[in-house]
């Protein structure tokens, strides 16, 4: 027990600590070494403006467009369940909030807990079904690196091990809740130096997608 | 030029990554949901079409020079370098399977502009000696005897006193200070001269200034569908120089996608300068003249018709309702095709695919794809506003065994106008 408890106040100091500071200095990094390369002076005449252009590509492209849900339901409902199943349980479920609110001193509403734990079960499924797809189908297949599979299971392992946690399936409790913030660690530290770095960067794709095309007098 | 080495192409490549390529590179998660935006592998159904992978040889050279891990993976020996039989086996992804017609960057989830990268990664395969010997031969031509088809103004001024002898219309040259210079495509002067009727018949009835350019006809423009910016500044210039020598107000882009692309919007980047005069496309111009009323048309035709955007005059250019209310104008009958404006799919031949003879078999292969469009319309005559796309579909009708009429919009609305009494 006391062994448990004393890997659980590891997780829950130092490391977290460390994890924290990888995740948010490794962001920065990243977001620099973007941002930093810049874009050269368009000197064409514009037909239209670039910001909202841009801005409201960042909302557009969170919904399928152009008969792409047709032809690859699986790809597009795994993707929606296991983001919003892995946001709910992120940003919803109470203890979650309230060591927030510990943290920074404010919080938010949460939603009450059966419903965040059907949805981790629903963001369980729709991971395994996105992983089922990218082993099976040709072009994902084809696609996927290491990398694609890392990140899969720095994704899926903290839905787990909170799933677990919470329904007490994992004995001494302090040894499941280590686990589960361990493989929050596990995620952090890792974050900014693969794919999932997508979380924020996406929103400066989309923009430059949508500015670019503004400019040229269409809606991207 | 100097000698293509794989030294180059690697720098050409370093030179191409700039904050969006970043962005876009660093949001990809492998979906594959861009396989489905893409004729070639949907006709095809082979994953290795799948448009972001075609980008890998930039990829490699944005994540081992431009991100922390990636120069960490070099230095360990863990990164997987760019070499020549890499870019050899990638020229046919980035050449014979992508016309450029960002049918890809519209679907992206993540939102990355993959034509965009495209494009840029060409000039690394150019500067390395991985582009198609058509299209070089053919850019070659271009810089050397003024159009990549090897057409000198000789050829030119041979039509324009035909079609003079035949319409009794009057076809300036080189007359200073004209307001509008209409540019061609040597498509149009070789296969399409009707075009060049067109435009006088038109520029006539709406009694505005115009001249064709002898040093300055050719709108076409190899270095951009090949990857190459030194030889697309170059034609650029040349049109540049040609309408500030006359002093014209307006060069009007023909009926031609990449020579807008070219001339529009990465002209005056490629210059370094903002143009002096305005650039439209001629579908642009004959909408304002048909809303000013400068035109005037007559006795719309009942035939069913359908038009097909070329992906640079629409996706990619912003001409999309203009060619609709032109069509509108002179056809009672307009059908639209089920994906269509920016949405539309390629004629399988933009982008220097049909220059390639290599790419040959399977232009006319994903063509199947614009042929099951056009039929499930019902069309009596297809429309459309690109000397390329309209060669590319005759040539896949023709595969297919299709009949079907094929009509410039330029020229449709040239036949419509109200006779001058």
């Amino acid at each position: 027990m006391n062994e448990s408890m004393d890997f659980l106040l590891w997780t829950r100091g130092t490391a977290f600590d460390v994890a924290v500071a990888i995740f948010v200095v490794g962001i920065l990094i990243r977001l620099f070494e973007i941002i930093s390369l810049g874009r050269a002076a368009n000197l064409a005449a514009p037909k239209g403006s670039e910001f909202l252009p841009g801005m409201k590509t960042i909302l557009t492209r969170t919904l399928p467009e152009g008969g792409t849900f047709k032809r690859q339901p699986l790809t597009i409902l795994a993707g929606y369940l296991f983001h919003i199943g892995l946001l709910v349980s992120l940003l919803l479920f109470i203890p979650h909030i309230e060591l927030f609110r510990e943290t920074f001193g404010f919080g938010w509403p949460g939603l009450p807990n059966p419903i965040v734990d059907a949805a981790a079960v629903l963001g369980i499924v729709g991971l395994l079904a996105a992983l089922w797809n990218r082993l099976t189908n040709p072009v994902m297949k084809l696609l996927s690196d290491k990398e694609d599979y890392l990140v899969w299971v720095l994704t899926f392992l903290p839905l787990l091990t909170g799933y677990l946690a919470y329904h007490r399936m994992i004995n001494p409790y302090p040894l499941a809740m280590g686990l589960h913030i361990l493989s929050i660690e596990l995620l952090l530290v890792l974050f900014p130096f693969t794919k999932l770095m997508h979380t924020f960067t996406l929103f400066l794709a989309r923009w430059y997608n949508g500015a670019m095309s503004g400019r040229r007098g269409v809606e991207s | 030029m100097s000698k293509a080495t794989l030294e180059r192409g690697l720098n050409a490549f370093r030179e191409q990554v700039d904050a969006p390529v970043a962005a876009f590179f660093s949001s990809c998660v492998s979906c594959g949901i861009c396989a489905e935006a893409c004729l070639f592998y949907t006709e095809t159904g082979d994953p290795k079409y799948t448009p972001i992978r075609k980008l890998e040889p930039l990829r490699r050279v944005w994540e081992q020079e431009y991100t922390l891990v990636g120069k960490l993976k070099k230095v360990v020996g863990l990164a997987a370098p760019v070499t020549d039989e890499l870019l050899q086996e990638w020229q046919e992804l980035l050449y014979d399977s992508c016309t450029l017609c960002g049918r890809c960057s519209m679907v992206c989830p993540v939102g990355n502009d993959i034509a965009y990268m495209v494009r840029r990664a060409r000039e690394g395969m150019v500067a390395s000696g991985n582009s198609p010997k058509d299209v070089q031969a053919a850019a070659e031509r271009a810089v050397r005897i003024g159009s990549p088809m090897g057409i000198k103004y000789k050829a030119l001024a041979a039509q324009v006193k035909h079609i003079e002898a035949d319409s009794g219309l009057t076809i300036p040259i080189d007359v200073e200070g004209a307001d509008y210079m209409p540019l061609l495509s040597s498509m149009e002067v070789i296969n399409f001269p009707e075009y060049i009727e067109s435009l006088a018949r038109i520029f006539t009835h709406a009694g505005l200034s115009w001249t064709l350019c002898s040093e300055a006809f050719e709108a076409t423009n190899t270095g951009i569908q090949i990857g190459s910016s030194d030889i697309a500044r170059e034609l650029v210039q040349r049109i540049v120089d040609g309408a500030e020598k006359l002093k014209v107000k307006y060069v009007i882009a023909p009926e031609c996608g990449h020579a807008y692309t070219s001339i529009r919007w990465e002209g005056p980047d490629l210059i370094g300068k903002p143009f002096p005069f305005k650039v439209l496309h001629i579908l642009e111009l004959l909408d304002e003249l048909r809303a000013s009323g400068r035109i005037k048309t007559e006795n719309p035709s009942h035939e069913r018709m359908t038009f097909h955007d070329p992906c640079s005059i629409g996706r990619k250019g912003g001409v999309i309702d203009a060619p609709r209310r032109l069509m509108q104008m002179v056809n009672s009958n307009f059908v639209e095709m089920q994906d269509h404006g920016k949405w539309n799919w390629c004629c399988g031949g933009g982008g220097g695919v049909s220059a390639n003879t290599e790419a040959e078999a399977l232009r006319l292969k994903v063509f199947k794809r614009k042929k099951n469009q056009i039929e499930e319309t019902g069309a009596d005559k297809l429309v459309t506003a690109c000397a390329n796309c309209r060669l590319v579909i005759e040539e896949g009708l023709e595969e297919y065994r299709v009949e079907l009429p094929i009509e410039g919009l330029t020229e449709l609305v040239a036949r419509h106008l109200v006779e001058d009494k």
